[in-house]
C-alpha cells in the first residue's frame, strides 16, 4: 500500500543523508522524496511515499523519529490529504504546437518554453493524472522529462506543529541544508 | 571572558565531569592538546585510536559516566570506527571527538581530511561537524546529553582546526534536564493484569536493566512475584548468577535451563533487551503461545524483531516500581517443578576440559567487585555459561557487534573508571593479536589490568562453526605459528606466567592480585573444545545440537 510520510526536521547540513541513510541502511525502499524549508526557517519539512504494509511503515516512523534531528514524523491520511507533484515535459511539437497546446489544457497543464521545435509544459497534480499527461504527449516526441517528488498536507486544521526542540541547539546556519 | 576554541572544549570536558580521556595526537587535533596540557584531565595515550575508542567504551561500561575518546583528522577518526560501532550496537554512551583540517579545506582532499561525520552516521547517535566557533561550547554539552539520554549510544564531535583556534567569548552554561519518560498507565495495569494470571511466566534481563542502572528495581518484582529470571548476554550480572531465581543465559549458547524455560513460558517479561537473533533463534518459533510483555527505553525496539502484546516505552526504575506495586504472587509451584527437571547451568558441561578453567575464576571473583572483560569467541560464550557474574556493570563485553580485540583495551579503561578494583580481561589468542599492542598502554600508565590469554593457537569459534556448518571443512581457523604472550608481554615490561591446568590458573591470578600491577597469564587449551549448549542453525531456543561424545 502507498504510504505518505511527513516528517518535520531541523533544517541542518547533513539532515537530508540522515534520512535517507535511514531507509537505505534499514533496507526500506522510498519511491520519492520532496523536501523543502517550512513557514519557520529553523525546519524543514520533507514528504516521503513508500510502498509498505502497516507494520512496516510503523517502525518506518519509529526510527525517524529515533533521528534526534527530527522533530515530528507523521502518516498522512491518503484521503484526507491534499497531495501534489509536478513535471516538466519536453516535447518535439514540430508543426503540431496548437494541437499540443490544447490538449495540454485538458490537463491545466501550460507551456513554459516556446523555443526551436520544442515545448516544454509544466503540470501539477497527483501521480495518475501526471502518467496521464505523459502517456498523451508520448506519441509527439518527448525527449526529456522531469517529475518532482509528491508535496502533501493533510486537509483541515491539523497541522505538523513543533512547538520547541526536545533538545537546545546550538545556533545553526539556515538555508544550506539541503 | 576571552578563549580559544580548544580551551573550550576542555573547560565544557571539565565542566561535563570528565577526568580521563584516551586518545592519539595528530595534526588537526594539536590546539586540544596543547589546551589540555594545562588542564587536570588525565590523557591516556594509546598505543592506537581504536584502542583508545575500546577504552572510553569500557569506561562508560565500568562507570555509568560517559567516555571520552579523542583522535586527529584522516585516518585517526577512521580507526575510531569500529569502537564507535561497538559502542552504538551495545547503547554505550560515549563521546568521540576528532580534529578536522580546517574550515577552508574541508571539501578539498586535502592532507589527512575525510568525512567522518558521513563515515559514522550510521554507527553514531548523532554527530556534528562544528563550523561555528561559537557552536563549539554548546555542541560539545548536547554531545555529552544526547550520549547519555534515553537510550545511551556514542556521539562524535568533528571540530576543524581552525575553530579550535579561533579566539571567542565564552561563558560557562548547562543545559536544561530532559524530563523522564513516564510508562504508559494502562498499558502498565495490562502488563500486571498479565503477570498476575501467568501460569508460566519468565522474567528475561538485558542490556537495558543495566544501563537504566534498574537492576535492583529488577531485583525486587522477581523476588516478590518469585519468577525465574533469564538473561541475554548482555544483561549478565542485572540479576546475581547466585540467586536461585536465576537461570542462566539465553540464546544461542544459553544454558539448558535458561532456553527451555524461555520455550516454553506463557509470560515472557523481557526488560530492557532487543530480542536480538542471537537470543531468538529461529523468530517464526520464538513468541508461540506466549504473552510477551516488553519494557525498552526506545520505542523502536518494540515490535522490531519480535511483536509484543504489550509494550511498555520509558523509564526503567519507574515502570519496574509499577509492576512490582500492582502484582500479586501466586502459586508457581508446578512451573518451578517443571524447571527443575532440566540441567541447571552447573550441570551444563561445566566438566569439560574449557569450563573448567572459567569455574576456577569464580572462588578468585565471588563477593568481589571485580571486572571482567571479554573478546568474542569460544572464551566469550564460556565466560557466560560459567562464570557467576554477581553484579551489574561486572561483566564488559562486545555483544552486538561482536568485536574481537575489545576486551583489554576496554579492561584498561574500565580500571581507570574503577581504581580501587582489578580488571581482569578474558581473550583468545586471536583477539589478542588484534590489539594485544595496548600492552604498551597499560605498561606505560602501570594500569593494574589482569590480562588472561586462551591460547589454543586458532580461532576456536570459526573451528566450531566449521565442524557443525560445514562438515568439518576447516579454513582460516588453525593459526601455524605458536605465539608466546608471555614473552610478548616483557618486550613491554609486564610480568606474566603459562599456565595449563585450573588450579594453576587459580594460583597465578590469585598471585596476580596480590601485587598492584599489570599482569599476563597464558592458558594452553585444547582447540578441540566446543562451546556447548548450542542451539541448531535455523532451529527454535530449546532445539540444541548434539556433538559427539569425546572418547
Amino acid at each position: 500500500m502507498e504510504q505518505i510520510l511527513s516528517i518535520v526536521v531541523r533544517n541542518q547540513p547533513g539532515v537530508l543523508m540522515r534520512v535517507a541513510g535511514m531507509f537505505s541502511r534499514r533496507g526500506y525502499n522510498l519511491d520519492s522524496l520532496a523536501v523543502g524549508t517550512t513557514q519557520n526557517p529553523e525546519f524543514s519539512r520533507m514528504t516521503v511515499t513508500m510502498e509498505a504494509d502497516e507494520p512496516t511503515v510503523v517502525q518506518v516512523c519509529k526510527q525517524l523519529a529515533k533521528l534526534v534531528e527530527v522533530e515530528k514524523v507523521k502518516v498522512l491520511p491518503p484521503r484526507s490529504s491534499a497531495t501534489r507533484s509536478m513535471v516538466l515535459v519536453k516535447v518535439r511539437a514540430g508543426s503540431k504546437r496548437m494541437e499540443l497546446i490544447q490538449l495540454a489544457e485538458v490537463f491545466r497543464a501550460h507551456a513554459v518554453d516556446v523555443t526551436g521545435e520544442s515545448l516544454i509544459f509544466v503540470a501539477t497534480g497527483d501521480e495518475g493524472k501526471l502518467k496521464a499527461f505523459v502517456d498523451v504527449m508520448r506519441p509527439y516526441g518527448v525527449t526529456e522529462m522531469v517529475q518532482t517528488g509528491l508535496v502533501a498536507l493533510e486537509r483541515g486544521d491539523a497541522a505538523l506543529a513543533v512547538e520547541e526542540s526536545r533538545f537546545q541547539w546550538p545556533d545553526t546556519e539556515q538555508a544550506i541544508t539541503i | 571572558m576571552q578563549m580559544t576554541g580548544a580551551e573550550i572544549m576542555v573547560k565544557v570536558l571539565a565542566e561535563e565531569g570528565v577526568t580521563t580521556v584516551f586518545g592519539y595526537p595528530g595534526g588537526a587535533i594539536l590546539p586540544f592538546y596543547d589546551a589540555l596540557r594545562e588542564s587536570k584531565i588525565e590523557h591516556i595515550l594509546t598505543a592506537h585510536e581504536q584502542g583508545a575508542a575500546h577504552a572510553a567504551d569500557g569506561f562508560a561500561r565500568a562507570s555509568g559516566k560517559v567516555g571520552v575518546c579523542i583522535a586527529t583528522s584522516g585516518p585517526g577518526a577512521t580507526n575510531l570506527v569500529t569502537g564507535l560501532a561497538t559502542a552504538f550496537l551495545d547503547s554505550t554512551p560515549v563521546v568521540a571527538i576528532t580534529g578536522q583540517v580546517q574550515r577552508a579545506l574541508i571539501g578539498h582532499d586535502a592532507f589527512q581530511e575525510v568525512d567522518i561525520t558521513g563515515i559514522t552516521m550510521p554507527i553514531t547517535k548523532h554527530n556534528f561537524l562544528v563550523k561555528k566557533p561559537e557552536n563549539l561550547a554548546q555542541t560539545l554539552r548536547l554531545a555529552f546529553q544526547l550520549a547519555k539520554e534515553g537510550r545511551p549510544g556514542p556521539v562524535l564531535v568533528d571540530v576543524p582546526r581552525d575553530v579550535q583556534t579561533a579566539v571567542l567569548e565564552y561563558t560557562p552554561d548547562r543545559l536544561r534536564d530532559l524530563p523522564p519518560v513516564l510508562p504508559d498507565k494502562d498499558r502498565v495495569a495490562a502488563a500486571v493484569a498479565a503477570i498476575n494470571k501467568a501460569q508460566r511466566p519468565v522474567m528475561l534481563v538485558g542490556g537495558g536493566v543495566i544501563n537504566a542502572d534498574a537492576e535492583y528495581d529488577a531485583m525486587h518484582l522477581c523476588e516478590k512475584l518469585h519468577i525465574p529470571v533469564v538473561s541475554t548476554l548482555m544483561g549478565l550480572g542485572a540479576i546475581s548468577a547466585y540467586r536461585s531465581l536465576f537461570l542462566g543465559m539465553t540464546g544461542l549458547h544459553g544454558h539448558e535451563r535458561a532456553n527451555n524455560a524461555v520455550k516454553e513460558a506463557d509470560l515472557i517479561l523481557a526488560v530492557g533487551r532487543r530480542f536480538n537473533d542471537r537470543v531468538t533463534g529461529e523468530r517464526s518459533r520464538y513468541s508461540a503461545n506466549k504473552t510477551i510483555i516488553h519494557l525498552d527505553i526506545d520505542p523502536a525496539e518494540l515490535d522490531k524483531n519480535i511483536d509484543s502484546s504489550i509494550g511498555i516505552t520509558g523509564n526503567m526504575n519507574m515502570t519496574l516500581n509499577l509492576l512490582e506495586k500492582g502484582s500479586v504472587p501466586h502459586d508457581l509451584s508446578a512451573w518451578w517443578e517443571r524447571i527443575a527437571s532440566w540441567p541447571s547451568m552447573d550441570d551444563d558441561f561445566g566438566d569439560e576440559e574449557a569450563p573448567c578453567f572459567f569455574k576456577a575464576l569464580n572462588p578468585v571473583i565471588k563477593g568481589k567487585d571485580y571486572i571482567i572483560t571479554t573478546d568474542v569467541g569460544q572464551h566469550q560464550m564460556w565466560a557466560a555459561q560459567h562464570l557467576k557474574i554477581e553484579f551489574a556493570r561486572q561483566l564488559i563485553t562486545s555483544g552486538g557487534l561482536g568485536t574481537m580485540g575489545f576486551g583489554l583495551p576496554a579492561a584498561m579503561g574500565a580500571q581507570l573508571a574503577r581504581p580501587e578494583s582489578r580488571a581482569i580481561s578474558l581473550s583468545g589468542d586471536g583477539g589478542f593479536k588484534m590489539t594485544g599492542s595496548e600492552l604498551f598502554t597499560i605498561a606505560s600508565n602501570k594500569i593494574p589490568v589482569i590480562a588472561i590469554v586462551f591460547n589454543n593457537s586458532g580461532l576456536g569459534m570459526i573451528r566450531q562453526l566449521q565442524t557443525v556448518q560445514f562438515n568439518k571443512r576447516f579454513t582460516a581457523c588453525e593459526m601455524p605459528g605458536y605465539v608466546d604472550f608471555v614473552k610478548y608481554a616483557e618486550a613491554f615490561g609486564i610480568k606474566g606466567e603459562h599456565v595449563a591446568t585450573p588450579e594453576e590458573l587459580s594460583a597465578a591470578l590469585d598471585k596476580a592480585m596480590a601485587v598492584r600491577e599489570p599482569y599476563l597469564i597464558e592458558v594452553a587449551i585444547n582447540p578441540k573444545n566446543m562451546v556447548q549448549p548450542m542451539v541448531a542453525p535455523g532451529l527454535g531456543i530449546g532445539d540444541f545440537v548434539k556433538f559427539e561424545p569425546k572418547k
